[in-house]
C-alpha cells in the first residue's frame, strides 16, 4: 500500500468546496483508492453527497451527549458512503456560541487516536471558509494534510480568500511540511476568469490544477444528495471531476511553498486585469455619466 | 493586651511620641543604592536594561519642613516616581497575578454571603482557594461561603459548545444547595472571554428567575498587565450590578455612618479597624469587602463618608460614589500607632468636635498598650533594616509601623501599582530608599543580597530564597498566617511577629562551611 495521502480543501465560504471535494473523491474511489473524509465544518455538510443523506451523527455532538470524546467509539461516528468511502463529520456548536475551532482540534485528535486513518489511501479534510483561527488551521499543521487545494473562482473575494489561505499554509510550511497542492477554479463566468486564476497561481508560486466549468448538472445531482459521478456517470461534468481527481492523484509530493502577496499587490493585479477600477477611473466614469445626464437635459 | 506583654511594665525610655513616628531621622545610603541598580542592570541585555531602568529608582529628598507629618495628608518627603503598570516581560519571574486574581481573589471573594463561581476550568478556583485568609462570621455552607470553592469545571465540550447552559445549571444547583445565599457572582476565567459566552444575559435572566442579585464579572486573566485591572473590573461590576439597587436598600441613614472600603479582613484586620471607628462614635454602614454581605454593599451610598484603606483596589468605586451619590472619600492608614492616631484625628475632623473629642479618648485609651508594645519590642528591633515588596497599599502604609518600632525601611516596591501609588509613596519614604516596580526575581534577590537587610517582607514565593540567604522573612500578603496587623490590636501582633522573625535564635545556629577555616569541609571529605 502506498503511503497515506492527506489532503485538504480550503476556500471562501460558498465557493463550492464541499461539492468539488466530494465529486473529486467520488472519482478517486472509482480509481480504486480507499478514502476517509473528515468534515471540519460545524454545518456538517461535507459528506452529504457521498452518504446520500443529510448530516450524520457528528463527533462533537455525540461526545457532548456522552460526556467527552473519551466515551466515544469510532463506529459511532464513522459512516460508509458511496463505493465504501468512509465519512466522519466533526460537527460543532450552533452559530454564535462556543468555539468551533477547538472542536476541530478535538475531533481530529480523536480520529487519529482511534485508528480512523488506518487502512485508507486518502484522508481528505473539508474545512469551512477562511483560516480564521488556530482550530481551523489544524488540518494544515504538523503531520496532517500534506497538500492543500484551494477552491476559488474569478470573483474578487474568492481571490482574496485564496491568497489569505496560502498565507496560513506558509506559516506552517516550514515547521510541518504542508504544501500548497494548487488552485481549483470553480467557474463563475466572471471576466477573464481562467487568465486571472492562472495569474494568481503563478504569483503565489503554485499552479491551477483544474478549471471546472459551470454546469447545471451539478445542481441536479446535489438536489438528489448525490455527486455527479453517481448521478450522471457518463456526463461531461463527471469527466471533468475525473480529470481533476487524476491530476490530484498524480500531484502527490509536488506541492509548493506558497508566496502569498500583499493586499496592494493583489489589487494591482485586479487593476491590471481590468477587474477593478482605480479611484481616478471611477471618478472619470462618474463625471462622464454626469456629463451625459446634463447633456440629456433639454436646455 | 498583646500576647506576651508584661502588664506591669517598668519605666522605660521608649515612650511613644504621638505626633511623629519614632525614627523620622534616618536616611538611607542613596549612593550605594544607585550603585546596586547600576550593577543589576549591567547583567541585562542592553535593550532590556533600558526598559527596566525606568522601573528602578532611589527616593530623592525634596524640601520639606523637618517636623512635617508623615502620611498622605502631609507634604511630600521624597520623590519616588518610577514607571509602572506596564506589561511584564516573559521569563523575568514576575510576582504579579492576573485580572481574575484581582476580582475573585481580592474584591469579590471576601463578600461572604454570596457564592462566587469560578467560571471556567477547575484550576483557577482550585489554586486560589482561600488564599487570602479573609475572615468572616457565619456558618460556612449555610449563610456564608468564604472558604468554599465553587467552579463550573469546564470540560472540552463546554469550550466547543459554549458554557452558558452549564452556568444556568450551576446557578440552579447553587440555589438548591445553598438556599440562604445572598446572591451569586460569576468570576470569568480566560476561556469565557475567548469563546465569547454571554454571561451577562444568563445572569440577568437567572437573577430574575431566582429573585437574587447575580453579578457577571468579566475578569478574564489575560486582560490587563496585572491583577490591577481585575480590581477595576470588579469595581465596575459593583457599580453596574449592585449599586443600582441602592435606592431600595433597607438602611436608616445616620449622621455618623461610614463605609470601610478596601479592608479585606485578612487575619481579622477589618475587625481591629472597625472597633476603633465604633469606639469613636461612628457607625459602620458597610465593610468592603472583608466579612461583608451583599446588603452592606448595596446600602453603601447611604453613608456619609467612605474610608478607603486599600486605595489601589477600590478607589474606582469611591470616585464613582462621590460623583453619583455625593459621598466623599478619605484615605486612612491603620498600620502602627503614629498613623492610626493621625488617621483617627483626620477622620474625626470630618464629623466635628464631638467625634474629635472621642477620637482623642480612643487614642489615650490605647496609649498604655502602645507604650507597652514599644517598651518591650523597640529595644529588640530598633535600627533593624527592612525591605518590602508587596501589593496594594502595603509598600507605603506599613513603613510607619516599622518606623514606630525604631526600624528603618531600606527599600520598597509594588507588584501592580500605578503612578498615583508612587506619588503617595513619596509621603512616606525616606531619602535614599530603594524603589523597585514589578521587580524581577533576579533583581529582588540581588538587592536583598547587596543590602542584606535584617528582615524582608514579601510573599510566599520570595520567602524561602530569602531565608536560605540567612535573612529573616515575613509574608506580608497573608501576615504569614498571623494577624490582624491593622489597628492597635494588630500593632501588638505585628511587633511580636517581627520580633519572632528577626530575633529567632535559629539565625545564629548555622555557619557556612567555607567560613570556619575549613574544618567542616575537611570533615566532610
Amino acid at each position: 500500500m502506498a503511503a497515506l495521502r492527506q489532503i485538504a480543501f480550503y476556500g471562501k465560504g460558498g465557493i463550492g468546496k464541499s461539492t468539488t471535494s466530494q465529486n473529486t473523491l467520488a472519482a478517486l474511489v472509482e480509481m480504486g483508492q480507499k478514502i476517509l473524509i473528515v468534515g471540519c465544518d460545524p454545518k456538517a455538510d461535507s459528506t452529504r453527497l457521498i452518504l446520500n443523506a443529510k448530516a450524520q451523527d457528528t463527533v462533537l455532538h455525540l461526545a457532548a451527549e456522552k460526556g467527552s470524546v473519551e466515551d466515544l467509539e469510532l463506529e459511532d461516528v464513522l459512516k460508509i458512503g458511496y463505493k465504501g468511502i468512509k465519512c466522519v463529520e466533526s460537527g460543532g456548536p450552533e452559530p454564535g456560541v462556543g468555539c468551533a475551532g477547538r472542536g476541530v482540534i478535538t475531533s481530529i485528535n480523536f480520529l487519529e487516536e482511534n485508528g480512523a486513518y488506518d487502512d485508507v489511501d486518502y484522508v481528505s479534510y473539508d474545512v469551512l471558509g477562511d483560516v480564521v483561527c488556530g482550530g481551523f488551521a489544524m488540518p494544515i499543521r504538523e503531520n496532517k494534510a500534506q497538500e492543500i487545494y484551494i477552491v476559488m473562482s474569478g470573483e474578487m473575494m474568492a481571490l482574496y480568500a485564496a491568497n489569505n489561505i496560502s498565507r496560513g499554509i506558509l506559516k506552517y510550511a516550514n515547521t510541518g511540511g504542508v504544501r500548497l497542492g494548487g488552485l481549483i477554479c470553480n467557474e463563475r463566468q466572471t471576466d477573464r476568469e481562467l487568465d486571472l486564476a492562472e495569474a494568481l497561481a503563478k504569483r503565489i508560486n503554485t499552479k491551477l490544477i483544474h478549471f471546472v466549468p459551470r454546469d447545471n448538472i451539478v445542481q441536479h445531482a446535489e438536489l438528489r444528495k448525490q455527486t455527479v459521478i453517481q448521478y450522471a456517470p457518463d456526463s461531461k461534468q463527471a469527466d471533468e471531476y475525473r480529470q481533476l481527481a487524476t491530476k490530484i492523484h498524480e500531484n502527490g509530493g509536488k506541492g509548493t511553498i506558497p508566496t502569498p502577496i500583499t493586499m496592494e499587490e493583489l489589487e494591482d493585479m485586479l487593476l491590471a486585469f481590468g477587474i477593478m477600477k482605480t479611484d481616478e477611473q471611477m471618478i472619470a466614469e462618474l463625471a462622464a455619466k454626469e456629463a451625459a445626464r446634463q447633456a440629456a437635459v433639454p436646455a | 493586651m498583646a500576647p506576651g506583654l508584661d502588664p506591669g511594665s517598668r519605666a522605660f525610655p521608649f515612650t511613644f511620641r504621638e505626633d511623629k513616628s519614632m525614627s523620622d531621622s534616618y536616611e538611607n545610603d542613596g549612593k550605594a543604592h544607585e550603585q546596586y541598580i547600576t550593577e543589576v542592570l549591567a547583567q541585562y541585555p542592553e535593550k532590556f536594561a533600558k526598559r527596566r531602568k525606568k522601573h528602578l529608582s532611589v527616593a530623592k529628598a525634596v524640601e520639606a519642613e523637618p517636623d512635617a507629618p508623615v502620611g498622605e495628608e502631609g507634604p511630600l518627603l521624597t520623590e519616588c516616581d518610577v514607571k509602572s503598570n506596564i506589561k511584564s516581560i516573559p521569563g523575568v519571574m514576575t510576582i504579579r497575578g492576573c485580572a481574575y486574581a484581582g476580582s475573585k481573589g481580592v474584591v469579590w471573594g471576601p463578600v461572604k454571603d454570596m457564592v462566587h463561581i469560578s467560571h471556567g476550568p477547575v484550576g483557577c478556583g482550585q489554586y486560589s482557594w482561600s488564599q487570602r485568609r479573609n475572615y468572616y462570621v457565619g456558618t460556612t455552607g449555610i449563610d456564608a461561603f468564604g472558604t468554599m470553592q465553587i467552579t463550573s469545571d469546564f470540560q472540552e465540550k463546554d469550550i466547543v459548545f459554549g458554557g452558558d447552559k452549564k452556568l444556568d445549571k450551576v446557578i440552579d444547583e447553587i440555589e438548591e444547595m445553598f438556599p440562604l445565599n445572598g446572591g451569586i457572582s460569576v468570576q470569568s476565567e480566560c476561556p469565557i472571554g475567548l469563546i465569547g459566552d454571554d454571561i451577562e444575559a444568563v445572569s440577568r435572566r437567572k437573577g430574575k428567575e431566582i429573585g437574587k442579585t447575580i453579578v457577571p464579572v468579566r475578569c478574564e486573566g489575560f486582560r490587563g498587565v496585572s491583577q490591577s485591572l481585575g480590581h477595576h473590573i470588579a469595581n465596575d461590576a459593583i457599580r453596574d450590578w449592585v449599586l443600582d439597587k441602592s435606592a431600595e436598600a433597607e438602611w436608616e441613614a445616620g449622621p455618623y455612618d461610614v463605609n470601610i472600603v478596601g479592608d479585606y479582613n485578612i487575619g481579622g484586620d477589618a475587625w481591629a479597624s472597625r472597633r476603633l471607628l465604633e469606639e469613636m462614635g461612628l457607625r459602620i454602614c458597610g465593610n468592603w469587602s472583608g466579612d461583608a454581605t451583599l446588603a452592606e454593599m448595596e446600602r453603601a451610598p447611604k453613608a456619609k463618608l467612605n474610608l478607603i484603606h486599600c486605595y489601589r483596589s477600590m478607589n474606582y468605586i469611591c470616585r464613582h460614589m462621590e460623583e453619583k451619590y455625593g459621598v466623599p472619600w478619605m484615605e486612612y492608614n491603620f498600620f502602627g500607632p503614629s498613623q492610626i492616631a493621625a488617621s483617627l484625628r483626620k477622620i474625626a475632623k470630618h464629623f466635628g468636635p464631638e467625634i474629635e473629642a472621642k477620637a482623642e479618648e480612643v487614642i489615650a485609651k490605647y496609649k498604655p498598650l502602645v507604650d507597652g508594645i514599644l517598651e518591650k519590642y523597640t529595644p529588640r528591633l530598633a535600627g533593624k533594616k527592612v525591605m518590602l515588596y508587596v501589593g496594594g497599599l502595603r509598600p507605603r502604609h506599613v513603613m510607619t509601623a516599622y518606623e514606630d518600632l525604631g526600624m528603618e525601611i531600606a527599600g520598597t516596591g509594588y507588584e501592580f501599582a500605578h503612578n498615583d501609588d508612587y506619588q503617595r509613596t513619596g509621603h512616606y519614604a525616606k531619602p535614599g530608599t530603594l524603589i523597585y516596580d514589578d521587580v524581577t526575581g533576579y533583581e529582588l534577590e540581588k538587592f536583598v543580597e547587596k543590602i542584606r537587610p535584617d528582615l524582608v517582607g514579601s510573599g510566599i514565593k520570595e520567602k524561602y530564597p530569602v531565608q536560605k540567604m540567612g535573612i529573616p522573612f515575613r509574608q506580608m500578603h497573608s501576615w504569614d498566617y498571623s494577624g490582624p496587623y491593622h489597628g492597635y490590636d494588630g500593632f501588638a501582633i505585628f511587633a511580636r511577629d517581627m520580633d519572632l522573625a528577626i530575633n529567632n535564635p535559629v539565625w545564629d545556629l548555622f555557619d557556612a562551611p567555607w567560613t570556619d577555616g575549613g574544618e567542616l569541609l575537611a570533615a566532610a571529605e
